[in-house]
């Protein structure tokens, strides 16, 4: 299994040889993975129909309780089956309907990877093993979103898509991390055995949250529905697999898996449900008055994922029965709807309906998939669609709570969904008036097998529904119920309340799709979610985003170097010196002096005013001679206490560095007051609170005794182990060798730079010349 | 003596945080040294200070008796007065190519990496 999934990623490695070398036949070649992967999951259609669920485990990360599992049981196949099965065909189709774009193994690049990584989110068995692949999804979304990249709305769809999910994708990381560690194990199987126990646990309500942040944002749900129109930018394939058939229901695959443990109280009943009946009633409402074909679909596509959260809200035997069919139905016409939207934007150059029509004389083929399909969405017999509606009613009508509710809110948006499927099952080939920029044809084989064969499958799975009933959709059901279910499904019904209900859904929605014109007129003007809605927040809060950022790095960046000092000087004096205070007290500040020489007192005297007059003097040789005045007198101070060695680096080193330092600084000029008065009190201030809390630090630290463990080893060992005398000297060159050796690569990485430096001969610079100061040398001459 | 020494470290990072603070880039240079100096001096202090006991093992000992100034800060002081050297060379050879390019000392005048074009 777990060749199965990666398999998709080395393809996707591949897809560019591939395509370069293959021209025009690459969409077939590259389909073979997923058909063939299609077959091997049919082969597993027996095991699970029989129970058996089927799992593989690799250790990625045992100690954090990570490992590489891949879990199949009913929910898992029914997902694998749609992933491979219309990714293949949405593969064949991408070659036409991509033909000569100069991208198109990229494009395969992000597809295949996309569909790999959808398997791997289906399949996995590790909460964190799924999350991964869910993150993948988002990303290989994002790329395909905006893989017109040319185009700024492309690129502002990927973005938001990429943004909505991506924060839901936190969210959910935090839920599935505290549910694995209240459940106990990271693993699908043993999360599932341990029922709804966790219900109990006071974290349940943050982890339902969290959880359903995740899954509500990837399943487009009300408030978050927003990027799903939006991602209509990327190409008519990616819309037709990613954001209708396959992505957009990782959501509701994640509500479906998790609904053994997490389903059932309360809070998930009015979230869930709630959630869900306002998508589907909001998506249906808003794709009436859409004139662009793609967004039609996208919002009813909104809609019934919102019916299929809904659904899975219910939490009943009937209610995911319903769920797992539509979820079928949905596939395979709107799949099937956005491959013909495709044809059509392909063959005429519009996707405005209210300019296309009559199509069906020149597209034949496609106006009859495009019908089938419809039929399908329409809920008409004998299509799968017309027995996924009559379950959809059914599961309403005995909703648990508020059935009354429920139910009117699905009559009312299949009403809207039922003139939506006229719009694009009818008037696209059968409206008399047309308006297309370029004249149709037939779409080619590639793109006709994709759309036939979908609406196709609803149709005969119409006529025969035990076929699928008693194998995928029985393992699928049991799998979320998490006990064994058969469901049994029968084109007729008879006549009863929900074949009442499914009449007059289409006896009013055939009034609806009639007035259609004016609804698009009005429609908009209603269209008070788009204008105040999330839609705008989300606008908002990425300038306030952008916004704050700016003014920060403005603050934070500003390129001065003294405003970073005080920056870093006021927080450290203000965090330590609190602590200090806090902690540390006032006791230790008392020193003592009695043990003071004059000698000594006289040198620490001469080094302050040495600095002092560093400071202050306006000449650059005054202040040479401060720096080695102070350098000179340091030496002496480790002279005094005990440092020979010190004493005697800190006098050769000083007198090189004066003597470097008077060679070049009286090349430069002097010094001029460059900062005002209140600056330099300012920085004086600054400066010296920073000094004064050095001297209390060093006050509190020494009044505190210390116990070195480090000099007794070293003093020991020095002469016994190193064979030497000078236990400083045997530290650096024995026991801290490679320190030294360090050191010395510095000293000779800074050589090489200096003199680097001397020999840089800069070029003459080209339009804007200067010429250096007096007093200067010319570039390039020796110091 | 540590008293003393906490003030003589107070009133070098004091005049060093000064200097890096001013516009002009050799006051920068000269802040960098006093602060090298401070902070050896700060190493040195905390590591306690002992009169006339360097940590020399005598050539009829094999291991030093009695207290002993502590070799460990020593020799971390030992690199890093060799380092800071290294350092000071490079910048100062830095300031004096930077000021002959850009014709300023002016750190105000020299946040534009276009200058040269």
């Amino acid at each position: 299994m777990v060749v199965a999934v990666l398999s998709g990623f080395l393809l996707a490695i591949t897809a560019p040889g591939v395509v370069r070398l293959t021209r025009g036949a690459s969409g077939w070649l590259l389909a073979l993975l997923p058909a063939a992967l299609t077959v091997y999951f049919v082969h597993y259609l027996e095991p699970v129909t029989a129970g058996r669920a089927v799992a593989v485990s690799y250790p990625w990360a045992p100690d954090l309780g990570v490992s590489l599992s891949f879990y199949l049981d009913g929910l898992s196949l029914l997902f694998a089956l749609l992933i491979c099965g219309i990714g293949a065909l949405v593969v064949v189709y991408a070659d036409r309907y991509l033909h000569g774009h100069p991208h198109l193994g990229r494009f395969y690049v992000y597809l295949l990877a996309f569909m790999a990584s959808m398997l791997g989110l289906v399949l996995a068995g590790n909460v964190l093993t799924m999350f991964i692949f869910w993150e993948l999804t988002s990303l290989t979304s994002f790329l395909l979103i905006g893989f017109e990249h040319e185009r700024e709305a492309a690129r502002a769809a990927a973005l938001q898509a990429l943004l909505v999910t991506g924060a839901g994708g936190l969210a959910l990381l935090a839920g599935l991390v505290l549910l694995g560690q209240v459940g106990g194990s990271m693993e699908f199987p043993a999360l599932l055995n341990g029922g709804r126990a966790i219900q109990s646990h006071s974290l349940y309500l943050p982890i339902l949250l969290l959880i359903l942040a995740g899954a509500f944002t990837k399943s487009a749900q009300f408030p978050f529905h927003f990027w799903l129109p939006g991602a209509m930018e990327a190409p008519t394939p990616v819309s037709a697999y990613l954001h209708s058939a396959t992505m957009v229901k990782a959501g509701v695959y994640l509500l479906a898996r998790l609904s053994p443990i997490l389903g059932g109280s309360d809070a998930w009943h009015y979230m869930v449900v709630g959630v869900g009946a306002a998508t589907m009633l909001l998506g249906a409402l808003v794709a009436l008055w859409q004139r662009d074909l793609k967004r039609i679909l996208a919002y009813s596509t909104v809609s019934a994922l919102g019916a299929l959260v809904l659904l899975l809200g219910l939490d009943t035997v009937l209610s995911v029965k319903a769920a797992m069919l539509f979820l079928l139905a949905h596939a395979l016409y709107k799949g099937a709807l956005f491959l013909v939207a495709g044809a059509v934007d392909h063959e005429t150059g519009t996707r405005d309906v209210t300019r296309l029509g009559r199509l069906a004389r020149a597209m034949p083929l496609t106006a009859v998939a495009a019908g089938l399909a419809a039929l399908s969405m329409a809920g008409l017999p004998p299509m799968l669609g017309f027995i996924s509606k009559e379950l959809l009613y059914e599961a309403q009508l005995q909703a648990p709570r508020a059935a009354a509710l429920v139910t009117g809110a699905g009559v009312l948006a299949n009403v809207f969904l039922v003139a939506v499927a006229g719009t694009v099952g009818m008037s696209l080939f059968f409206r008399r008036r047309a308006d297309l920029p370029k004249t149709p044809h037939e779409a080619p084989p590639a793109m006709l097998l994709g759309p036939l064969l979908l609406a196709g499958m609803g149709l005969s799975w119409g006529l025969f529904p035990e076929v699928i009933a008693n194998s995928l959709l029985s393992a699928a059901v049991s799998a979320v119920r998490a006990e064994a279910t058969t469901v049994k499904l029968k084109l007729w019904h008879g006549v009863n309340p929900v074949f009442a209900l499914s009449v007059l859904t289409l006896a009013a929605g055939a009034g609806v799709y009639a007035a259609r014109g004016v609804i698009r007129r009005v429609g908009p003007l209603a269209d008070i979610v788009g204008r105040w809605g999330p839609q705008r927040w989300y606008t908002l809060l990425l300038a306030g985003l952008n916004g704050l950022a700016r003014a920060q790095t403005r603050l934070l960046q500003n390129g001065y170097l003294r405003v970073y000092l005080m920056v870093i000087i006021v927080t450290t004096v203000g965090l330590a010196g609190f602590a200090l205070l806090l902690w540390g007290g006032l006791s230790g500040l008392i020193g003592d002096l009695s043990d003071v020489r004059p000698n000594e007192g006289i040198i620490a005297g001469l080094i302050l005013a040495a600095a002092l007059m560093a400071v202050l003097t306006s000449s650059r040789l005054a202040a040479a001679a401060a720096l080695s005045i102070i350098g000179y007198g340091v030496a002496i101070i480790y002279m005094l206490f005990s440092a020979p060695d010190l004493a005697m680096t800190q006098f050769a080193v000083e007198t090189l560095t004066v003597i470097l330092f008077v060679l070049v600084v009286y090349r430069l000029p002097r010094f001029a007051p460059l900062s005002g008065r209140r600056a330099r009190v300012r920085d004086a201030l600054l400066a010296l609170l920073a000094g004064a809390l050095i001297t209390a630090l060093v006050l509190t630290a020494t009044a505190v005794p210390r116990q070195s463990h480090l000099a007794s080893y070293f003093v020991e060992n020095s002469w016994t182990r190193a064979h030497g005398r000078n236990v400083v000297n045997v530290i650096l060159v024995d026991f801290r060798a490679l320190d030294t050796l360090g050191e010395i690569t510095v000293l000779s990485v800074a050589a090489i730079g200096v003199y680097a430096l001397l020999r840089l001969r800069l070029e003459k610079p080209t339009g804007r010349e200067h010429s250096p100061p007096e007093g200067t040398c010319r570039l390039g001459e020796d110091v | 003596m540590e008293t003393v020494l906490a003030f003589v470290i107070g009133g070098l990072y004091a005049a060093g945080l000064y200097m890096l603070m001013r516009r002009s880039i050799v006051k920068l240079v000269i802040g960098l040294a006093l602060m090298s100096q401070a902070a050896n001096l700060l190493i040195f202090t905390l590591g306690r200070l002992i009169r006339g006991r360097p940590a020399l093992i005598p050539p009829d000992a094999a291991a030093l008796a009695g207290p002993f100034a502590d070799p460990v800060p020593q020799a971390l002081i030992l690199t890093a007065i060799v380092i800071s050297f290294g350092v000071h060379a490079f910048t100062i050879i830095l300031v004096k190519r930077a000021y002959q390019t850009v014709g300023t000392d002016d750190l105000d005048d020299m946040r534009n990496t276009d200058l040269l074009s």
